[in-house]
């Protein structure tokens, strides 16, 4: 019983998104062997330095643990106090339960039929409705229902009493019942719901992104961004091979009087990861920007040389706007100051240029998040030409389908033949297929 | 596998209650957090793995445990670049050589006897265990801490600022407490010791390490809690004090400011207004000392409008009285 409890709180815990390996499964029992369960604060201790290992998952542990094993503490307090006091009654039936209707016996009950029914396994709200039938039946509603027909096919008075009773009794059991099952969902299938729903997220078009989701969005960014910074951010020195470091050598034997034993080889550090953003914050293409800069400066650790430029009439430089504030308020300033204006790229392009020009060298990738609507103005696709030669990649994020470049005031196909890459993106799953690709460039 | 408990200095820990008095006595102020974290280490024979915030005494923490177990403290200091050799152990090439030139004379005579080339060699072959034994053996820390006799705290401290390659040459020893050395053979630490790594976050430690690890994370601490501490370490200051400049600290990390106060900012704080005589917080005062708290200069820049209020508001909470700590006084 003991090991039950511990596994399927860890089952929840992974359902929430926490990782629990097998051998820490196998250090938490050894660690409550030693603590014991009589203290609730000690045991909540204990297995939060064992099973939870960041931060967020010590929120989500604590969140769990309250709804856990308060449950359980409950139906383990009336375990004891049932087994002391009546022990000629049976709780786990349905017509005893009716006349000793004490929240204690509820709780036992409840803890028992859904034991029985599995409901661990819950995983969507959905099913809220299908466990508490499930419960119902475990708990043995059959026979309060036969009884309640019996009452009402007498027609007395008191049977008639009877059946009131009994329908009052049977209404109070299946509150509790649902009322279970939805902290049984809470406890372990509310994790699985989130992963749904972002897996829904991620795949959903950014331009169609609503302010509800924001929240979720900045969740599933961290995430995404957390996932490339660990891939991305060893920088391994690498040995050039045969080349002597006659400074190391030499500085590291000094010890053996010069005799070269220990022999030091030059190494070659990785590039860090330049990036130059240019952005097209008007219209419609502005939401795409929000999230492809959310992620940008969600990746401090694997990228931290960023440089911001935002423009629609005007290109101007928004980096530290970005760095110093929030990232929300700032976003909102930038596209409310420099999106309104109507959407110039050559006008834009020839500003870089002018302002900026040095922020481009041979170490950074430039990357251009815009539609290439540029109000049939003279697209300068010159410019894009000497940016590239001056870069190391130049790459275009176009937030519009293949079919649509070219089409009205599109000047795509301008700019097509100076690019070393264009790629649509539409989703998160797109931003951070190109965000991967572009970091592992740098080797 | 000895069991640590019974023969040695680890004694201290046979309880929760124990491992907070006792850190209570070598004026650390424990929570019940920290100390099961603790007592669960030991128990499990498992290392701790703590984070947290920059100066809310991670480190401290580890130094406290050796104090109150009067066990030795072994500390390694990470960094990058750090490698086995000035981590586990290292040769003294240096005295090999020296060896070798002063008993020239006598390798002469042990190969004089020989006819041939080859047994000759194979005398030689002999004698050269001799140099590679545990007398030319430089300990580094992580050996230091196998090798005693009864049991040492080990502070691996700023894990995360050594190579990922190093942190995977840890897990040897945090999850077995032994360490190889190809010339000697595998040295196993008689009493395991107790594993403290500290950790500021400046790169997300592997799974792998943080598996074989026990996390603890502690955070800045709360008024209650700050405001013991102070009274441990100054403990000639006055309550009416100790109090406002604690909510003064405490409101200050509240603020969007780049560096927050640290635990040992605000202790010595208080030592500096303790100088300067002051019996309550005056915005002035604060004003001219708070470069003790603040270090970048555009954040007290950022704070200077606000110290006015900030200040009376500490103070009028004041009339509430002082907290009630729940933390052991110290004498």
């Amino acid at each position: 019983m003991a090991e039950r409890i511990l596994t399927d709180f860890i089952r929840a815990l992974r359902s929430a998104d926490v990782r629990v390996s097998t051998s820490e499964t196998i250090d938490s029992a050894k660690a409550v062997a030693v603590i014991g369960y009589n203290d609730r604060e000690r045991l909540a201790n204990t297995l939060r330095c064992v099973l939870a290992k960041t931060p967020e998952e010590k929120i989500t542990f604590n969140r769990l643990f309250e709804l856990y094993f308060s449950r359980k503490k409950q139906s383990h307090d009336c375990e004891t106090n049932y087994n002391q006091d009546n022990d000629d009654t049976d709780p786990f039936n349905i017509m005893d339960l009716l006349d000793n209707p004490s929240d204690a016996n509820y709780a036992l009950a409840m803890e028992h039929a859904g034991e029985e029914v599995g409901i661990e396994n819950i995983r969507f709200s959905t099913q809220v409705p299908y466990y508490a039938r499930q419960m119902m039946r475990a708990l043995g509603v059959e026979e309060l229902e036969t009884k309640m027909m019996e009452a009402f096919s007498q027609k007395s008075q008191e049977s008639e009493q009877e059946a009131q009773r009994l329908i009052e009794g049977r209404q109070k059991i299946q509150r509790k019942a649902s009322e279970h099952v939805k902290r049984a969902f809470e406890t372990f299938g509310a994790g699985a719901t989130e992963r749904f729903r972002n897996d829904i997220l991620s795949e959903k078009r950014l331009s169609q992104m609503d302010s509800h989701d924001l929240a979720r969005m900045r969740r599933l960014v961290d995430r995404i961004a957390k996932k490339l910074v660990a891939k991305h951010s060893r920088r391994l020195k690498r040995n050039r091979r045969g080349i002597l470091d006659v400074r190391k050598t030499l500085r590291s034997n000094a010890g053996f009087g010069g005799t070269p034993f220990d022999l030091r080889w030059k190494t070659k550090k990785k590039d860090k990861p330049r990036i130059v953003t240019i952005c097209d914050v008007s219209g419609s293409v502005a939401r795409v920007v929000r999230f492809f800069l959310m992620l940008v400066y969600s990746l401090k650790e694997a990228a931290p040389d960023v440089e911001t430029f935002a423009f629609s009439g005007r290109l101007e430089d928004v980096g530290s706007t970005l760095k110093s504030q929030d990232f929300t308020p700032a976003m909102d300033r930038i596209i409310n100051s420099i999106g309104v204006s109507s959407t110039d790229y050559g006008q834009s392009l020839s500003d870089l240029k002018t302002d900026y020009w040095n922020k481009i060298d041979r170490r950074s990738t430039v990357i251009v998040l815009g539609d290439g609507r540029s109000n049939y103005g003279d697209p300068r696709s010159d410019l894009i030409a000497e940016a590239k030669s001056r870069s190391k990649r130049l790459i275009w994020l176009c937030p519009e389908p293949e079919s649509l470049w070219g089409t009205g005031d599109s000047a795509i196909p301008q700019y097509l033949p100076h690019l070393n890459k264009i790629v649509q993106v539409s989703t998160v799953n797109d931003l951070e297929r190109v965000i991967d690709e572009v970091l592992a460039s740098y080797v | 596998m000895t069991n640590r408990s019974e023969n040695h200095g680890y004694d201290g820990i046979n309880s929760i209650e124990a491992v907070t008095s006792g850190l209570s006595k070598v004026g650390y102020i424990s929570t019940p957090e920290i100390s099961t974290a603790i007592y669960i280490a030991h128990h499990l024979r498992k290392p701790v793995l703590i984070e947290g915030p920059a100066g809310v005494g991670k480190t401290d923490l580890a130094v406290s445990i050796a104090k109150f177990l009067e066990l030795p403290l072994v500390r390694l200091q990470c960094y990058e670049g750090l490698d086995e050799a000035k981590a586990l152990y290292e040769w003294k090439y240096g005295k090999q050589i020296l060896y070798t030139q002063l008993l020239k004379e006598k390798l002469n005579e042990v190969i004089s006897g020989s006819g041939t080339l080859e047994s000759g060699l194979g005398k030689l072959a002999n004698l050269d265990d001799l140099f590679f034994s545990e007398q030319f053996l430089e300990p580094r820390p992580l050996l230091t801490a196998m090798r005693q006799q009864h049991g040492s705290v080990l502070l691996i401290d700023e894990v995360d600022k050594s190579d990922e390659a190093f942190e995977a040459y840890l897990l040897e020893i945090l999850s077995d407490y032994q360490v190889t050395v190809p010339e000697i053979g595998t040295i196993t630490a008689q009493i395991p010791p107790l594993v403290v790594l500290t950790s500021n976050n400046i790169r997300d430690l592997g799974d792998a390490l943080k598996r074989r690890c026990l996390h603890l994370h502690i955070d800045f601490p709360e008024a209650s809690r700050e405001q013991a501490i102070v009274r441990a370490r100054v403990p000639n200051i006055s309550e009416t004090l100790l109090s406002q400049l604690v909510r003064f600290v405490q409101s200050l990390r509240d603020k969007n400011v780049r560096k927050k106060p640290s635990i040992a900012e605000t202790v010595d704080w208080a030592r500096t207004l303790l100088l300067m005589h002051s019996t309550e917080l005056d915005p002035k005062v604060v004003r001219e000392t708070l470069n003790v708290l603040l270090k970048h200069e555009s954040d007290i820049e950022s704070v200077e409008k606000d110290i006015h209020s900030m200040v009376m508001q500490s103070v009028n909470q004041n009339a509430e009285g002082r907290l009630s700590s729940g933390y052991p006084d110290i004498e």
